[in-house]
């Protein structure tokens, strides 16, 4: 109700401000040029003065103000968001026990977590995880995509069935899928053995049980994936494919010259995307199988999670979170180029 | 309460032009029309089998009699349907108990939220003082630091708050606050903000209107698509949060349902379990109902970026 109302009242009164407010027009903010985007302190004109009338100044055009304003935001992220990151990288050069006070141990808890044969089998892992993920997950949602939004009815069924699974929060989705995957009573051996298949192993074998988390996995995200890769079909232009038609181009060559080609960009974003997901893989495996069989599934993220909350041992918690954080700032980068020149 | 985009003008928009890849043409062509209609129907029969079939069957499993669930998985209804699994996954599992944390947790959340990104976004994108520009981007440069590279140091922040000497272990301002330090929420209300004509504020000034009654009178009642779509996806986001409120509250009385869940698992009878799954599914599951519009239309802003 307000909405119309509230921007109504100033904009009424516009016409008799340099009658009514002329003394306000002391006031440098008031007095600043009427470049809508411009700061307010380059509209001021420097006019000298000591510290205390640049102060009086300050408070005067709402400085305190600004800062109350400010405050929430500086707090939360100081505390929250870029102290942690900072102590992160501090802590990794350090041993703490949290008790005593901090040593610094140099480049010892690198070393220690490099030395660690844990760390590659993680690594191993995580990479795995991310191959299967893309191999999987990646051509679904775009063929699904593509499918969608050629229908003339019903887009909306299959748009909603798509994200049902996404709206799930994930810890239930594993948990669920753990009583599917169960070796005798599961539902898919079930299933399978209804056309002659299986019984397989699923989470009990060390062959199968990341195949059968990184399957959970894409089930529970590819729908957000389709939503995406929607809203960039409905963005190709249909003249496009007219010219194409015109040009007696068939179906299949329309979607290899056109529809692909005008989505390269958003997929190569959702690609680097998903690789930075799933480097940091956590939920899944954690919930799924706690790392094992015999450490078959463990994650860089979980060995991180191990280091700190199950051996207490900080320092090498955060040296591994700063490498990981390396190679992630690095595919972030490319992420950032990316949309930068192609979302546009 | 209407979320409105501004993808919503494009929404249907193949749909309604038939002007997608495949033309009106084509369609005429029996051969098209023929392959389209089977690609279509098998699409729509995986997606019932990916989409709903695992809710149904969750449903089922909900009510059926464990020894049932285990003799015959694929069965369609149980054959004594158990409605009291619900009422005894409640209680004596206490599903009650965490879905109430879990409310607690995420209107928190939510609120930390939006006085988090309104008030930020009003100074970096309204105000402008001097120091706007450095917070802002070291805000931004947030977004590229994913969250769980700092998991370890932010929970030792959290533990002793430098310089306050509280710990906010177990409490639920633990979560609440570090979830509102998100560069993505900030991101989009500010982008919304500097959407808003700078004229209402030259005018607003000029009738003598401060810092605080141009945030509360123009900025608030103007910005109340954004704040719903803040609050829808904090609500969706903080509902499925798993990691974080496992580490901050160990103690298991103040869980939320997705921590609570796994050590549930490992004891408690299967049926009962899928019972408090099904209620844990439930609160997101409408919503997204409820707002599919805005979410399945509304593209990248839901699914996009996490901050």
């Amino acid at each position: 109700m307000s909405r119309s109302q509230a921007p109504a009242a100033p904009g009424g009164n516009r016409t008799r401000k340099d009658r009514t407010r002329k003394p306000r027009s002391a006031d440098p903010s008031a007095a600043r040029p009427r470049t809508p985007d411009g700061p307010p302190h380059n509209a001021s004109p420097h006019r000298g003065g000591g510290p205390a009338e640049r102060l009086v100044r300050w408070v005067r055009r709402g400085g305190v103000t600004t800062i109350l304003f400010g405050l929430p935001m500086v707090l939360c992220f100081a505390y929250f968001s870029w102290w942690p990151i900072v102590q992160s990288v501090q802590l990794s050069f350090q041993q703490t026990n949290l008790v005593d006070p901090a040593t610094w141990v140099g480049l010892d808890n690198f070393r220690h977590v490099l030395d660690d044969p844990l760390l590659w089998k993680a690594v191993k892992n995580t990479a795995l995880f991310a191959v299967l993920a893309l191999a999987i997950g990646f051509p679904v949602p775009l063929f699904l995509a593509v499918l969608i939004a050629e229908l003339r009815r019903g887009g909306t069924l299959f748009r909603i069935l798509a994200y049902l699974p996404v709206a799930i929060p994930p810890v239930v989705s594993v948990l669920l899928w753990k009583v599917f995957y169960d070796p005798d009573a599961g539902l898919f051996n079930q299933l399978l053995a209804h056309v002659g298949l299986g019984p397989y192993p699923w989470l009990q074998s060390t062959d199968t049980a990341m195949l059968s988390i990184v399957l959970e996995a894409t089930w529970a995200g590819f729908g957000s994936t389709v939503i995406i890769y929607l809203a960039a079909l409905g963005s190709v232009p249909g003249e496009l494919y007219e010219a194409a038609e015109i040009d007696a181009a068939g179906i299949w060559r329309r979607v290899w010259h056109i529809t692909l080609p005008s989505l390269r960009g958003v997929v190569l974003i959702m690609l680097l995307l998903q690789i930075i997901g799933t480097l940091q893989v956590f939920t899944e495996p954690f919930v799924m199988t706690d790392g094992g069989p015999e450490d078959s599934t463990l994650t860089v993220l979980m060995l991180i999670y191990n280091y700190a909350f199950q051996n207490g041992d900080f320092g090498a918690a955060t040296a591994l979170s700063v490498m990981l954080a390396l190679v992630l700032g690095v595919l972030s980068a490319i992420y950032l180029r990316a949309t930068r020149s192609w979302s546009n | 309460m209407a979320v409105q985009t501004p993808l919503r003008s494009r929404r249907n928009r193949p749909e309604q032009s038939g002007r997608g890849l495949i033309s009106s043409a084509d369609r005429r062509r029996t051969s098209v029309r023929l392959s389209l209609r089977s690609v279509q129907t098998l699409s729509l029969l995986l997606l019932l089998a990916f989409g709903a079939a695992p809710l149904y069957w969750t449903f089922k499993g909900a009510v059926s009699p464990t020894q049932e669930l285990l003799r015959d998985p694929l069965a369609l209804w149980p054959g004594h349907a158990q409605w009291d699994n619900l009422s005894r996954a409640w209680s004596e599992l206490q599903v009650g108990q965490y879905l109430w944390n879990t409310v607690v947790l995420v209107t928190g959340s939510v609120v930390a939220h939006l006085v988090v990104a309104t008030t930020g976004g009003y100074v970096l994108s309204v105000l402008r003082p001097k120091w706007a520009a450095p917070v802002r981007w070291m805000v931004l440069a947030t977004l590229f630091i994913p969250g769980s590279i700092s998991l370890v140091a932010l929970y030792l922040t959290v533990l002793d708050l430098p310089g306050l000497g509280i710990s906010l272990a177990n409490s639920p301002w633990g979560v609440w606050l570090p979830h509102a330090a998100s560069a993505f929420t900030v991101l989009i209300v500010m982008k919304f903000f500097d959407g808003i004509p700078r004229e209402l504020f030259e005018a607003a000034k000029v009738d003598g209107a401060g810092p605080f009654v141009i945030f509360r009178r123009i900025v608030l009642p103007m910005s109340r698509p954004i704040l719903a779509v803040v609050t829808l996806l904090t609500v969706m986001n903080s509902w499925k949060d798993f990691l974080w409120p496992l580490i901050v509250i160990p103690d298991t009385e103040k869980q939320p349902i997705s921590a609570a869940l796994p050590r549930l698992a490992e004891t408690a009878e299967q049926s009962l379990l899928i019972a408090g799954m099904l209620l844990a599914i439930l609160p997101p599951v409408v919503l997204f109902l409820i707002f599919q519009r805005q979410i399945v239309r509304g593209g990248g802003g839901f699914t996009g970026l996490k901050g």
